[in-house]
């Protein structure tokens, strides 16, 4: 049984001038212990999809549809108290900028202690002790010291390993990681990974990495959903999305990557930009920027369909019945 | 400026820049200091950089945040003031440019790109009033007829419709204001562009456009780029020359493949090491450990010593130079002495 089960969510934002939808029937699952990478550009929904998860969309934006469960419990329907001991105790949460979660009026200590005193029933003296491993645990030096600072007194990478300890003290099943590493410098970046991963595998969390930044994705995840314009566009194991991508714009996407090792004369380009979510167009939302897009692409809407590999992608390349129109439009 | 690195200075540099350095007071209010017995407080945020870069070519500049590297952006298209040190353009110096019309006429050479292209582009001017400014500041051109078809040449150059000039900055995706940025620096026909951090704002697809177009640009106007950027992968994909930046200094300086195939100097290692890429799915790094000091009070001698597993008594005392080590340039005592393995 998945850890997580999220079915055909949809997130809707009404507005004076109709309803936008931000996220658009939406599925997939998350394993116990799996990293699940979800990337995408700006706005293609995937911060909001993991809003939506633990429900802290912003009004008036709200879930329209859709199933989400949790260890075989459906938890959108949950009222907002119940969920308030989702958040925390099963599901913990790291965003981009450290100084959002926490708290710039209490020490951290304190932040720490009364977490793991509310979630898991601890004692002052041991919600204390527990709060200085954890301090230890994700590398803050001279953690017994440190622990009565506030949030200011620590740099921006120091804080973001606090918020690594605040959403893993209270031992949730899962993690929301909400672009943990954007604000940092690359070297701290690489420190806060490594430390994300050491840590959820030591303590078998699963993780929801929410990212822009391909890289981090292939070092960390298992495997990755690739999000555009409010849909799933195609979802596989981390090596084949990254190498054998599926979906014409994960491979548009891969290959506007600049890449390390080797120079490049140019960068491949998918022209145009992500359709607002005003005017997303009819079929696949991505037809009109797609290199190798057919009428049928114009006109009926793609789900994730099997491929000839491991990922499924939203494409109608992949589709049996319309692979000669597909083939006829390339010749 | 160390002798070595005088040598590198080609003949047909566009631009030289030698021991530049600039300090900036950060001290606390005067009646504080006096009531608590403060010292004042000083960044050392450039602390003497050198370098030359020849016509048509891109020197990127890299670091993390704290580094100086926009510090030294501004200083060479003269938003700062240096403290210290000479800048060169063309031949001429460029250090204290005044207001004359031989100061107008270099400045009309040189322009920059800013990375956030919802700040830099006024939101009340039409478009074409924000490319034509650059023409008409510098008395380019003086028909407005003529401003006008320059501004269309221009809109199409970097790929919009002339009849976006009639539109304002809000009505355009952060992709399609970085190219009014650019038809608006490239309006009054410069050599030389500073672009710090041009696409960090930037979704990756939209990266890859601007880039690109960017490398069109120099190759048909045969421009001079001087380029700021934390993101490796992009300063590699963009240039002929890199120089490391750290604590305000350069630390490595190196054609490009070199830098990528042989770095030198430990943080140059260090940085190579911790970026995540695709090719490495799977692969274990070696995370690397501490952070930047603060450039209040940085550490003597090397200021990566405290950070370096090569570190010894020297490295805690005295600050390296720049020295030639085959292609590169590179400020280490330990590459200096062989401590290092190549």
């Amino acid at each position: 049984m998945p850890l997580l089960d999220v079915r055909n969510l949809r997130v809707e934002f009404p507005t004076r001038r109709g309803t936008l939808v931000a996220v658009d029937d939406v599925s997939f699952s998350i394993e116990p212990g799996e990293v699940l990478g979800v990337v995408g550009e700006s706005g293609a929904g995937k911060s909001i999809t993991g809003a939506a998860i633990i429900r802290l969309i912003e009004p008036p934006g709200r879930i329209a549809g859709g199933e989400i469960w949790l260890d075989g419990r459906r938890i959108d329907t949950l009222p907002p108290e119940r969920m308030r001991s989702v958040r925390g105790r099963e599901i913990g949460a790291i965003f981009q900028d450290p100084l959002t979660t926490l708290n710039p009026l209490y020490t951290i200590g304190r932040q720490l202690a009364e977490t793991m005193q509310t979630h898991l029933g601890l004692g002052a003296k041991e919600a204390r002790a527990r709060a200085i491993r954890w301090l230890e645990e994700v590398g803050i030096p001279a953690a017994a010291e440190r622990i009565d600072a506030y949030p200011h007194q620590f740099s921006g990478g120091m804080r973001q390993r606090v918020v690594i300890a605040l959403a893993l003290c209270a031992e949730p099943k899962l993690v929301i990681a909400d672009e943990p590493t954007t604000a940092l410098d690359v070297s701290i970046q690489a420190q806060v990974i490594a430390l994300l991963k050491r840590l959820c595998r030591d303590h078998g969390t699963a993780v929801m990495l929410i990212t822009h930044d391909m890289g981090v994705i292939a070092e960390t995840a298992d495997r990755v959903a690739v999000m555009y314009a409010g849909r799933i566009a195609e979802i596989g194991p981390v090596r084949e999305v990254v190498k054998h991508p599926r979906h014409p714009y994960t491979e548009g996407l891969m290959g506007s990557i600049p890449p390390l090792s080797h120079r490049v004369r140019r960068l491949a380009q998918i022209e145009g930009a992500m359709p607002r979510l005003t005017d997303i167009p009819p079929g696949c939302a991505f037809n009109p920027r797609c290199p190798r897009a057919f009428d049928r692409c114009r006109r009926d809407r793609p789900e994730l369909m099997a491929t000839d590999g491991p990922n499924r992608a939203a494409c109608w390349l992949h589709d049996p019945s319309s692979r000669d129109e597909a083939l006829g439009h390339a010749a | 400026m160390p002798p070595d690195a005088s040598r590198t200075v080609a003949t047909e540099a566009l631009v030289e820049v030698e021991d530049l350095a600039r300090d900036f007071d950060v001290s606390r209010p005067w009646l504080f200091r006096v009531l608590n017995g403060e010292p004042r407080r000083i960044v050392h945020a450039v602390a003497g950089v050198s370098f030359a870069i020849p016509r048509g070519t891109t020197l990127s500049l890299v670091g993390e945040s704290g580094c100086g590297k926009t510090t030294v952006a501004r200083l060479v298209v003269g938003l700062y003031r240096p403290t210290r040190g000479r800048i060169r353009f063309d031949g001429s110096d460029i250090t204290a440019l005044g207001a004359d019309d031989a100061a107008r006429s270099i400045r009309r050479r040189i322009n920059m790109i800013f990375q956030d292209p919802y700040a830099s582009l006024n939101p009340r001017w039409r478009v074409r009033d924000i490319i034509a400014e650059p023409l008409r500041a510098f008395r380019v051109l003086e028909d407005e007829r003529a401003i006008a078809e320059r501004v269309a040449e221009l809109l199409r150059h970097v790929g919009l419709s002339p009849k976006d000039g009639e539109k304002y900055p809000h009505e355009f995706s952060g992709g399609q204001r970085q190219r009014i940025s650019i038809a608006r620096a490239l309006s009054a026909t410069p050599d030389f562009l500073v672009c710090d951090e041009p696409t960090s704002a930037l979704d990756v697809s939209v990266q890859a456009q601007i880039l690109n177009l960017m490398k069109d640009l120099q190759e048909e106007m045969g421009l001079t780029y001087l380029f700021i950027s934390h993101n490796l992968a992009v300063v590699r994909h963009m240039s002929d020359r890199i120089g490391v930046m750290y604590l305000g200094r350069i630390v490595e300086l190196a054609p490009t493949d070199a830098l990528f195939e042989a770095p030198r100097h430990p943080y140059t290692r260090m940085l190579l090491d911790a970026i995540p890429d695709l090719e490495m799915t799977g692969r274990r790094r070696i995370p690397v450990g501490g952070e930047v000091p603060s450039p209040i009070a940085p550490p003597p001698g090397c200021a990566f010593h405290p950070r370096c597993p090569f570190a010894d008594a020297r490295c805690r005392a005295e600050v390296p130079r720049l020295r030639a080590e085959g292609e590169a340039l590179v400020a280490c005592h330990a590459v200096e002495e062989g401590r290092l393995a190549a």
